[in-house]
């Protein structure tokens, strides 16, 4: 566990897959080679993306619920220990069990420890991003217990022997004919002839987990929204194997980050809303569970919560990044990322891809740790996924804040001689001589004149491929066309001949030009929020 | 209180070193709704239909004949105590009803094995919501424990008019918290294989609407 002095206060991150081991730029670039990944990719985003949009539409307000929805997460942020309490309280009054995990080790071991007391090898599990984090089932495996994964892509993931690839659709990156030879694979008594049809496909992991659900005793769970003034928890899902799990067994044990709570179930009709149309772009999933502690005779009765920190607390520390701890993890933000699309969530190294990856994971698991400060580089800045999330999560804000944590903790810590802190010296020094040259209509003019100089490093292809020193980046994915001829400066020169020379005296005064105006521009900003309501929602 | 508990809150408070105080959430989201009750039932069947339920109209005297219809003449199917005989056709040779007793632990429940082998499951609902297609069980005695509206592949669902809603709040306010509740819309799917939607994996692959007047 890392501890980093922000000046007030000190945090503790968290552990487990929050963790980037490759810089983002080395790991993308080897995905982008993978032509299936990114076909298959490509289709799916888009597929959702559209499903989203028309079933967003149909809400006249939408953007209310946004609204209401991000006040509620903050108003939960502020308040957080107040209703982790209330949750604790009424959850055992009604016979649960509360646990508090520092860390994710320590979560994994209440886990351990609970299901040893049952005496049991094998346990069911709903898809959960909390266990994920944790690593929960590759801890188990070494401890000798087995966790069945009964999702279908969780399922297609662990059958495979592979690493999830999106929060919601984790098996994203796999088309049907591959799936189909896992299945043919893996499955013990399938159909030799099982063919890539869907429907068959889902068939035979009916078949194969029906036992599973019927005999196992124990469960485990994250949860989508626990809910303060009832103790009460829910889960979304689409399949049944959720309500499998929460039902049948004996034991339930569920995994919850602590910024999962939500005050009233007055709050939660709002999640209600946003989560399903926003994830899976359906009006409601077919399937949502809500349970308050035990109820005798009708599901488990041995019920424990797991109130799991692992870094939460440190990204609440940071006025601008803590909003990151409103995601609902419905996965809106990466099926509209045009760099998620292409890079695929792999690329991100953590349990937590896309956007909401690319700030959250270095808040968790400490922006200094591993290559977790790459993260909030990939990302162009567009915005779509500000646009897309639903409880207005301003995520290229937070990502040019942790950019400049990025950029400090270089600076600290890199080393001179080509090194990272040399490519911020050199940084500096060409922003330092931008600034120069801007500044200076002289020196502009004759920093033009050498553009026909400058044709002669572009060659027959007409491109610039490979610049030097730090602006080297640039061209390491792309090229720079040629520059044109000569300057727009120069041509206007030439066509007009020499502006009139300013004499001192016409000098504007800027201030006076600031203080008559000012009024013109909050007029023009009012004007353009009328008329534009994603402008609105920017603000 | 445990070592971790005390260690978590008191990072909380930490971290809220600025003490953040946000203003109370404005909700001028819709909360009731504005349209006529036929308008609200259509827009539900709609839905229903959507998401490929099977969705049938009918009054007191029809109900038990669909009934019949939906189980087929060959069926075991289990009931909650608290099912409307009347809504039930007339036991036969080949179709009986079996009461689940709706506590595992008392006598008369049904064993998921025994609930595996059931061929359909007959249950009444407590409320739903027009807007998402969504049928809310809250575990009443026509509803029964969650188990037997799970195991059986066949789930023959009753919505009484009255119990039809428009919103998401207009169906959170009518719920019980303290007991189970669960919300069904449409059979068990997946988009798991290509966001392809598929009826059927784990809960019941058959659902059968009965709107009843």
């Amino acid at each position: 566990m890392s501890t980093t002095a922000l000046g007030m206060p000190t945090v503790r991150h968290g552990v487990g897959n929050i963790f980037e081991f490759e810089p983002f730029p080395e790991y993308a670039e080897k995905e982008l080679k993978n032509e299936q990944l990114r076909a298959n990719l490509g289709f799916a985003t888009h597929k959702i993306r559209d499903k989203r949009a028309a079933v967003i539409n149909e809400l006249p307000d939408w953007q209310d619920l946004r609204t209401a929805g991000s006040m509620i997460k903050q108003k939960v942020m502020a308040n957080l220990d107040t209703y982790l309490q209330e949750f604790e309280k009424n959850f055992t009054a009604k016979g649960g069990h509360v646990h508090w995990a520092r860390d994710a080790n320590e979560a994994n071991e209440i886990a351990l420890r609970l299901i040893r007391e049952q005496g049991v090898t094998e346990v069911n599990k709903i898809k959960s991003m909390a266990t994920a984090e944790t690593g929960l089932n590759e801890f188990l495996e070494e401890h000798g217990i087995s966790a069945i994964e009964t999702d279908l892509a969780e399922e297609i993931v662990q059958l495979g022997e592979d690493r999830p690839s999106h929060i919601l659709v984790p098996a994203i990156h796999r088309n049907r004919t591959e799936i189909r030879d896992i299945f043919r694979k893996k499955i013990e008594g399938v159909n030799p002839d099982l063919s890539d049809d869907p429907a068959e496909l889902a068939e035979a992991s009916r078949f194969r987990l029906r036992e599973k659900f019927l005999t196992n005793k124990v469960a485990i769970s994250g949860v989508n929204f626990g809910i303060a003034e009832t103790g009460t928890m829910t889960i979304v899902e689409s399949e049944g194997n959720g309500r499998m799990c929460l039902t049948l067994p004996e034991t339930l044990i569920t995994f919850m980050g602590i910024e999962k709570i939500l005050p009233t179930t007055q709050d939660y009709e709002v999640f209600l809303q946003l989560l399903p149309r926003s994830s899976t772009g359906e009006r409601m999933n077919p399937y949502t569970s809500m349970w308050t502690g035990v109820t005798p005779g009708d599901g488990p009765q041995n019920l424990h919560v797991i109130l799991m920190d692992n870094g939460r607390t440190a990204a609440l520390a940071d006025q601008v990044g803590r909003q990151a701890l409103h995601c609902i993890r419905c996965s809106a933000c990466m099926n509209v990322c045009p760099v998620y699309e292409r890079a695929g969530g792999h690329a991100y190294g953590s349990t937590y891809p896309g956007p909401i990856g690319a700030i959250l994971t270095p808040q968790l698991g400490g922006i200094e740790e591993q290559y977790n400060s790459t993260l909030p580089f990939a990302s162009s800045l567009c915005g779509a996924c500000y646009e897309a999330c639903p409880v207005k999560i301003n995520i290229p804000d937070v990502l040019v804040h942790l950019r400049g944590k990025a950029v400090d903790l270089e600076k600290a810590q890199g080393e001179f001689e080509g090194g990272k802190k040399d490519r911020h010296i050199q940084m500096d020094a060409m922003m330092f001589g931008a600034k120069t040259l801007f500044t200076s209509g002289k020196l502009l003019s004759l920093a033009t004149r050498g553009l026909p100089a400058s044709r002669l490093i572009t060659g027959r292809s007409h491109k610039i491929s490979k610049l030097p020193g730090i602006v080297g980046g640039w061209t390491d994915y792309r090229d720079i066309p040629e520059p044109p001829k000569s300057s727009f400066r120069n041509d206007w020169k030439k066509e007009r001949g020499e502006a009139p020379k300013r004499v001192g005296g016409e000098r504007v005064d800027l201030q006076a030009l600031i203080a008559a105006n000012q009024g013109k521009l909050a007029e023009a900003h009012a004007k353009a929020e009328a008329a534009n309501p994603i402008v609105k929602e920017a603000k | 209180m445990s070592e971790a508990k005390e260690e978590i809150l008191g990072r909380i408070r930490a971290s809220l070193w600025d003490h953040p105080q946000p203003a109370e959430p404005i909700r001028n989201y819709r909360r009731v709704s504005d349209k006529s009750q036929e308008e609200i039932i259509e827009i539900l069947v709609d839905r229903l239909i959507d998401y490929k339920a099977n969705v049938y109209h009918e009054t007191a005297e029809t109900i038990a004949d669909r009934v019949a219809e939906l189980l087929g003449s060959s069926s075991r199917y289990v009931v909650p105590t608290g099912i409307k005989q009347e809504w039930l056709p007339e036991d036969t040779a080949t179709r009986a009803r079996v009461v689940d007793s709706g506590n595992a632990d008392k006598p008369g429940a049904l064993s998921l094995r025994e609930l595996d082998a059931v061929d359909a499951v007959v249950t009444s609902s407590t409320v739903s919501c027009a807007e998402t297609g969504t049928i809310a069980l809250n575990s009443s005695d026509q509803e029964g424990r969650r188990a037997i509206t799970l195991v059986p592949d066949h789930h023959i669902c009753v919505v009484p008019v009255e119990t039809i809603v428009d919103l998401i709040p207009e169906t959170v306010a009518r719920l019980d918290f303290a007991k189970p509740v669960t919300w069904i819309s449409g059979p068990s799917a997946t988009s798991d294989i290509e966001l392809i939607r598929v009826e059927g994996v784990h809960g019941p692959r058959t659902l059968d609407v009965i709107i009843l007047k």
